[in-house]
């Protein structure tokens, strides 16, 4: 896909990989919420895909548009307060929220990448922390958002998609499922249109990108823009598919460092990357409680478990940055070209 | 005009311990180009180290050349294992880099040695002094007179020895530095060691006012509005931002918080620095990078 613009020696067609897809989506749509657990369904696969969602928004902007941000917890908490807000004061249908959430949010991405023209680089993190702060600020200090209730919670009484109940395990985890398939979709084609070509050209170099004729600035601030509706469906999700109830404390900062230590394992300037950096981050502590659990049966305290955790997260975000820059999905990629041409070496 | 004076004031000396964490910053920024988002947690590591060996009944003094041993030490672990590996790669990817660091310091840190709060007492009183009417913490004034005192020092150290002039060639250009034969590796090491006692300093400073827990290593995102208004490349430029946002933060506290029902803090000195940046993109005392193609 977008790999085969900036490294020329990939001669490898996608076509090996034709069925891979579809197969995917078979499994996806039909195996798993048939043989899924509830378990399995609701505390797993449902924040897997959504965090997957919130590092498709991450990495557009930040993969492809080369601009970097730590706000990206502060903007899911626009998308989840904004549909909250057209739910219960506007009485809009749900799907018809998402949507207008999403540009909701959108628009205030737009307002914080508008100082984009000026500030570049690491100057440029200060304008996406703003955001993330403001955000925190706002939604806790005006009790109008969360409908003065006294715990700060937002909470949507029942959550219906065209009359459809889909409170159920099965019903969260294919409404989550179909959104972000579609919203992958879009992505997917996204970074191959004209735009996606000039997110690459200003990430790559942007004084170059101006000097070719791109409109630099427009082009930044729409990245902004459509990150940040990615962004804030997947808060949404997050918020009301996920957690069921969500205060500001479910999209601080440590959430913007999650989706970004997402988009660095996975794969920067991927798609794919994405979802594989979700799966690894919702797993892998799932896979150290299980170790800690079999090796030191109850010896280590819930506080000292998290640390090993932090670090081992830490160490990890080390060691891709140094020995595979491009993520998993590169290492996977690899490893598949490897498979197709096997026995042969190259 | 009193209650300005009195909020002026404490809000330039509360300032002064937000540059003491930008200092740690600078000097990494200067020599190696990279943007340490593990400073503050390395102020929590200081801290937490100092204070766990108080706490053991090492005396202060040992205490303090403990932790700078370890700080040391640290500092050529982390050249070795973080730095030397990704030396010339994208600044983006050794700012994500650092940020992986600091979740390593603060689990190692944490895990180690227990994540409830410790009380630090370093003999200063917090007493109000009064000059004419206007009321001042003497504690404040303590770490306002340490950090000019760190930075008197840290600009000896640049201008009159050896190792400050090698830095200041590799912070010029970093090529012509390594073939003149300065040993670029061993000036990484000792910055990131003295941006390690920086860290000390501020870590004791801040812990003794807020006791020694997790928020210390939050820090670090209130030292950044500081850097962005003060430039990544000038110490002087530190104090004079972690002054700007320590006053004008607790001006518009006082003076803009009542109407928007306060706590404004955390966000307001961002958006100064977008304002700041508006006006001089690469700071008050940053230097300009020219563009080419």
């Amino acid at each position: 896909m977008s790999q085969s613009l900036s490294s020329p020696l990939l001669v490898l067609p996608d076509n090996n990989f034709r069925l891979f897809t579809p197969a995917i989506l078979l499994i996806g749509f039909i195996v798993v919420p048939v043989t899924g657990s509830d378990y399995w369904l609701g505390a797993i696969l449902v924040p897997f895909l959504i965090l997957s969602l919130a590092g498709l928004g991450l990495n557009l902007l930040t993969g492809y548009a080369g601009q970097t941000s730590l706000g990206s917890g502060g903007f899911m908490s626009v998308g989840a307060f904004a549909t909250f807000g057209l739910v219960v004061h506007g009485g809009v249908p749900l799907p018809v929220a998402l949507l207008l959430s999403g540009l909701i949010t959108a628009g205030a991405g737009l307002l914080f990448g508008l100082p984009s023209d000026r500030i570049k680089g690491f100057y440029l993190m200060v304008s996406s922390l703003a955001a993330q702060f403001f955000f925190e600020w706002l939604f806790q200090k005006f009790p109008w958002f969360y409908n003065y209730d006294s715990s700060g919670t937002i909470e949507l009484p029942r959550l219906s998609v065209f009359g459809l109940d889909v409170s159920s395990p099965v019903g969260r985890y294919l409404t989550t499922l179909v959104i972000v398939v579609a919203l992958t979709w879009f992505a997917a084609n996204l970074v191959r249109s004209q735009t996606g070509r000039s997110w690459m050209a200003i990430r790559d170099m942007d004084t170059a990108a101006a000097v070719i004729g791109i409109p630099v600035y427009r082009t930044k601030v729409l990245a902004f823009a459509v990150s940040s509706f990615y962004l804030g469906v997947a808060g949404a999700l997050w918020a009301f598919i996920y957690l069921g109830s969500a205060s500001v404390q479910s999209f601080g900062i440590a959430r913007s460092f999650q989706v970004l230590f997402i988009i660095i394992i996975g794969g920067v300037g991927s798609i794919s990357g994405n979802f594989i950096g979700a799966a690894f981050i919702s797993l892998l502590p799932l896979a150290i409680d299980h170790v800690a659990q079999h090796l030191f049966a109850g010896h280590v305290d819930a506080g000292l478990l998290q640390n090993i955790q932090k670090a081992i997260f830490g160490l990890l975000i080390i060691l891709f940055l140094v020995r595979e820059p491009d993520g998993l999905a590169r290492l996977f990629k690899s490893f598949g070209e490897r498979l197709t041409n096997w026995p042969l070496r190259f | 005009m009193n209650l300005f004076l009195e909020t002026f004031i404490g809000g330039l000396l509360a300032g002064t311990m937000y540059s003491l964490v930008a200092i740690g910053f600078v000097l990494i920024y200067k020599a190696s180009g990279v943007f340490n988002f593990a400073q503050g947690s390395i102020l929590l590591f200081s801290g937490l180290t100092f204070v766990t060996l108080l706490e053991k009944g090492v005396p202060f003094a040992g205490a303090l050349a403990i932790t700078i041993v370890i700080l040391v030490v640290g500092a050529v672990v982390i050249e070795r294992t973080v730095l030397r590996p990704l030396a010339n790669r994208s600044p983006m990817t050794l700012f994500m880099a650092t940020l992986g660091l600091s979740y390593v310091v603060e689990g190692t840190a944490q895990g180690l040695m227990g994540a409830q709060v410790h009380a630090l007492d370093l003999g200063i009183e917090d007493v109000p002094v009064f000059i004419g009417d206007v009321m001042i913490s003497q504690f404040d004034l303590v770490a306002a007179l340490t950090a000019v005192l760190l930075a008197a020092v840290l600009a000896l150290l640049f201008n009159r020895t050896r190792i400050g002039v090698s830095l200041r060639a590799v912070a010029d250009d970093t090529r012509a530095a390594l073939s003149i034969g300065i040993n670029l590796n061993r000036i990484w090491q000792i910055v990131w060691a003295v941006a390690g006692i920086t860290g000390l300093v501020a870590g004791m400073l801040w812990g003794a006012r807020q006791g020694i827990q997790f928020s210390l290593s939050l820090v670090v995102l209130k030292a950044l509005p500081v850097l962005i208004i003060g430039g990544f490349t000038s110490i002087g430029g530190a104090i004079v931002g972690g002054l700007i946002v320590g006053a004008a933060e607790t001006l518009a506290e006082t003076y803009i918080g009542r109407f928007v029902g306060g706590g404004i803090t955390p966000w307001f000195p961002y958006f100064l620095a977008i304002a700041f940046l508006y006006i001089r993109p690469a700071g008050l005392f940053g230097e300009r990078a020219l563009e080419r193609v």
